[in-house]
C-alpha cells in the first residue's frame, strides 16, 4: 500500500531512511499525508502535518493522519520549541516567501530539519536557460508566470544558507529519476534532500 | 459495518437533506442520588430529558454523546409525531447517511441540568419547598453537567463513548469529558469552541444577564410565583446574543440597509429589515425559553476555564487527556475565533495527543457550526468514518 508512494516521490525514500523508529515528526506542507502515513506505518512515527489546502486536509483526515490547517508563511508559532525530533519540508522550500525565517523556525521547533527541493542547477534546467527560457520539467512543471516557486536555488546556494544561518549539514542525498547521484551532484542531480541541525 | 453498506453511501450523500432519523420521542431518566455542584449547591434528585437515535452495538462501543450549546436541548435530530415542524437543532449533521451516521452510531442527546425542556431546572418544582426552584436553583458549571451526563451514561450501560462532541459551549463539555473521564472518551470533536471565554465574551454575557436581572418582572428569579415572565429582558438578551453569533458580512448580506416600507418613517417602530429580524428572533425565543435557564447557561460559559487549576497553563490542564481530537473553527466567527481553537490545538500538541484541526472558510460567524457547509461536513464525515471503523473492528 505504501510502497508506490515512495516510488512516486523519490525524495520520500531518502527522508524515510533518516527517520528512526518511534521518532516525532512535523511535516510542513504535508499535502495528502502520504509521507506521514508511510512514516506512521513503517516507522511508528508520531507525526503531524501542516497543510493549507482544504482538499488535502480532507485526504489527511480520511487516512487518519494528524493534520493542522494553517499557513506556513505565518510562521510556526503554534508549535512549541523543541517539540519534535524532525521537521520536514519536502518540495515546499522553493515556494515559501519567508524562506530564511521558516528554515530558522524549523530548527526552533525540531531537533533536526529535513528539506528537499528541485535543484535549479541541474544541467537540463541550465540548458533551457541557455536556450533562452525558464526551465520546465517534472520537478518544475510551471510556466514562469504561474509558478508558485519564488525562491529557487541550487545545491550550493542551500549549503551557503545553512552556513550563513550557523546550521550544520548532517547528510545529503541527490537524486535524478529515482536514482542516487554521487558524481557532480550540483550539475547532475534534479532533486536534493538535506538533513541539518543547529551548530552547537 | 452495520446495514449502511458502501453501496448506499453515495445515495445518502446526495439525499442528506432528506435523510432524517424520523419520528423521535424524548425519554426521561430520574436520579435519586443527590448531585453536589461545584458551587456547593445540591440537587437532591433530578430528571434528565434525553433522546437517542440509532442502535447501541453488542459491546456498546458505538455511542456518541452530543452536548448542546447555550439554547439547545436534547432534541438533536428528527421530529415529533405531534409536532412535525419541530426539527432537531442539529438535524443536518445527525441522521442516516449524515456525518454522524445513525446507521453506524448510537447517538445520545440530553437537555443539561438547569434547562427548560424537561430536564430539572429553575422552573421545576423543588421537592423541599413544593415551589419552583427559581433563585434557589444551584449555579451550574460544565463540570457539573459532565458529572450528570456520566451518570446517564452509566444508566445506559455506556462505559466509553466513541466520541463526545459539540459546538461552542457543547465543545467545552466535550473537552471537560476528556479531562475528567479520560478513559471514557475515545474522541472529542470540539467545534467553534474555546478553552475559556474572552473578556469581551464575558462582557456580552453580562449585558445580556443585566437585561434579564433588571426586568421588573424578574422578581429576583422567583417570577413563577408572581405569574409573570421577564419577557422584555429575555428578549433583549437574545437580540444581543444573536448579533454576536452572526458576522457583519452575514448580516449585511442578509439584510443590508433594507427598509420594510421602502422609505424612512422617522420614528422608533421597526424600519430596517435587521430590526424586524432581531425583534422577531427575540420574541420567539422569549415565548418558550426560561429566563433563569438563560442566566445559568451564560454563567456556565463564563466559569469554564480548565486552566484555572493549573496556573493558567492549558497544556497542563489537558495533561490527563487520552482522546483523539478533531478541532474545527470558522473564519468569520469572532465570538469563538480560530485563534481560540488554535490555543486548544497547541495545548493538545504539547501533550502529544492525536489531533487534527480544520479552519473552515465561512461567512456565517459563530452560527456557522449549525450550518450546512461542504468542507465542514466533509471534515466531520471523514473523521467520524474513521471512528466508525475503529469501533466496529
Amino acid at each position: 500500500m505504501t510502497l508506490p508512494i515512495i516510488q512516486s516521490r523519490p525524495d520520500f525514500a531518502a527522508i524515510a531512511a533518516w527517520i528512526p523508529h518511534g521518532a516525532s515528526v512535523l511535516d510542513l506542507g504535508c499535502g495528502d499525508g502520504s509521507l506521514l502515513d508511510y512514516l506512521k506505518t513503517e516507522r511508528e512515527a508520531r507525526g503531524y502535518g501542516v497543510e493549507i489546502d482544504d482538499r488535502n486536509i480532507l485526504r489527511c483526515i480520511a487516512r487518519g493522519v494528524n493534520v493542522i490547517q494553517g499557513n506556513l508563511e505565518e510562521g510556526l508559532s503554534g508549535f512549541e520549541t523543541g517539540a519534535f525530533d524532525f521537521v520536514i519540508l519536502s518540495q515546499t522550500l522553493q515556494a515559501t516567501r519567508h524562506t530564511e525565517k521558516l528554515v530558522r523556525e524549523m530548527l526552533r521547533v525540531g531537533r533536526e530539519g529535513i528539506v528537499s527541493f528541485p535543484n535549479f542547477g541541474y544541467w537540463k534546467n541550465l540548458l533551457q536557460v541557455l536556450r533562452g527560457h525558464m526551465p520546465i520539467s517534472d520537478e518544475l512543471p510551471y510556466q514562469w508566470y504561474d509558478t508558485p516557486n519564488v525562491h529557487l536555488c541550487t545545491l550550493r546556494d542551500f549549503e551557503q544558507l545553512c552556513h550563513d544561518l550557523s546550521m550544520q549539514i548532517l547528510d545529503q542525498r541527490v537524486i535524478t529519476g529515482g536514482r542516487e547521484i554521487s558524481l557532480l551532484p550540483n550539475l547532475l542531480g534534479s532533486t536534493a534532500v538535506y538533513r541539518f541541525k543547529r551548530n552547537t | 459495518m452495520t446495514r449502511s453498506s458502501f453501496r448506499l453511501r453515495g445515495f445518502y450523500f446526495w439525499n442528506a437533506m432528506d435523510n432524517s432519523v424520523g419520528i423521535v420521542q424524548a425519554q426521561h431518566a430520574n436520579f435519586d442520588q443527590p448531585l453536589t455542584c461545584l458551587s456547593s449547591g445540591v440537587l437532591p434528585r433530578y430528571d434528565l430529558a434525553y433522546e437517542t437515535y440509532g442502535s447501541l452495538n453488542a459491546d456498546k462501543s458505538n455511542a456518541i454523546l452530543i452536548c448542546h450549546a447555550l439554547s439547545g436541548n436534547h432534541h438533536v435530530a428528527g421530529t415529533y409525531a405531534d409536532d412535525p415542524k419541530n426539527v432537531g437543532w442539529w438535524d443536518n449533521m445527525v441522521g442516516p447517511g449524515k456525518p454522524v451516521d445513525t446507521n453506524r452510531f448510537f447517538v445520545l442527546g440530553l437537555n443539561n441540568l438547569g434547562g427548560c425542556h424537561g430536564t430539572t431546572g429553575p422552573s421545576s418544582i423543588d421537592p423541599r419547598s413544593g415551589q419552583p426552584y427559581g433563585s434557589n436553583f444551584p449555579m451550574m458549571t460544565v463540570e457539573d453537567w459532565v458529572e450528570s451526563q456520566a451518570r446517564l451514561a452509566d444508566r445506559l450501560g455506556i462505559k466509553q463513548f466513541a466520541a463526545v462532541m459539540g459546538g461552542s459551549l457543547g465543545g467545552m463539555q466535550a473537552m471537560q469529558w476528556a479531562i475528567t473521564y479520560p478513559e471514557r472518551v475515545r474522541h472529542v470533536l470540539a467545534i467553534a469552541s474555546a478553552p475559556c471565554l474572552t473578556t469581551e465574551n464575558i462582557a456580552f454575557n453580562d449585558v445580556a444577564r443585566n437585561a434579564i436581572l433588571t426586568d421588573p418582572d424578574f422578581h429576583g428569579g422567583d417570577f413563577y410565583q408572581h405569574g409573570v415572565v421577564p419577557t422584555r429582558g429575555l428578549r433583549l438578551a437574545r437580540m444581543l446574543g444573536h448579533i454576536t453569533y452572526l458576522s457583519d458580512d452575514a448580516m449585511a448580506g442578509k439584510f443590508g440597509r433594507g427598509l420594510r416600507s421602502g422609505k424612512y418613517k422617522f420614528g422608533y417602530d421597526i424600519e430596517f429589515e435587521v430590526e424586524s429580524y432581531l425583534r422577531y428572533q427575540g420574541d420567539k425565543f422569549a415565548s418558550y425559553f426560561d429566563a433563569n435557564t438563560y442566566l445559568l447557561m451564560t454563567k456556565a460559559l463564563d466559569y469554564f476555564d480548565p486552566a484555572r487549576h493549573t496556573e493558567h497553563n492549558l497544556a497542563h490542564a489537558f495533561a490527563p487527556i487520552q482522546a483523539g481530537f478533531l478541532v474545527v473553527s470558522f473564519s468569520s466567527d469572532w465570538r469563538f475565533s480560530p485563534d481560540r481553537s488554535r490555543e486548544i490545538v497547541k495545548a493538545l500538541l504539547h501533550n502529544r495527543c492525536n489531533i487534527s484541526y480544520a479552519e473552515i472558510q465561512s461567512r456565517h460567524g459563530h452560527d456557522s457550526f449549525l450550518m450546512q457547509d461542504e468542507q465542514y461536513f466533509a471534515v466531520m464525515r471523514n473523521y467520524l468514518d474513521n471512528i466508525a471503523r475503529e469501533v466496529s473492528r
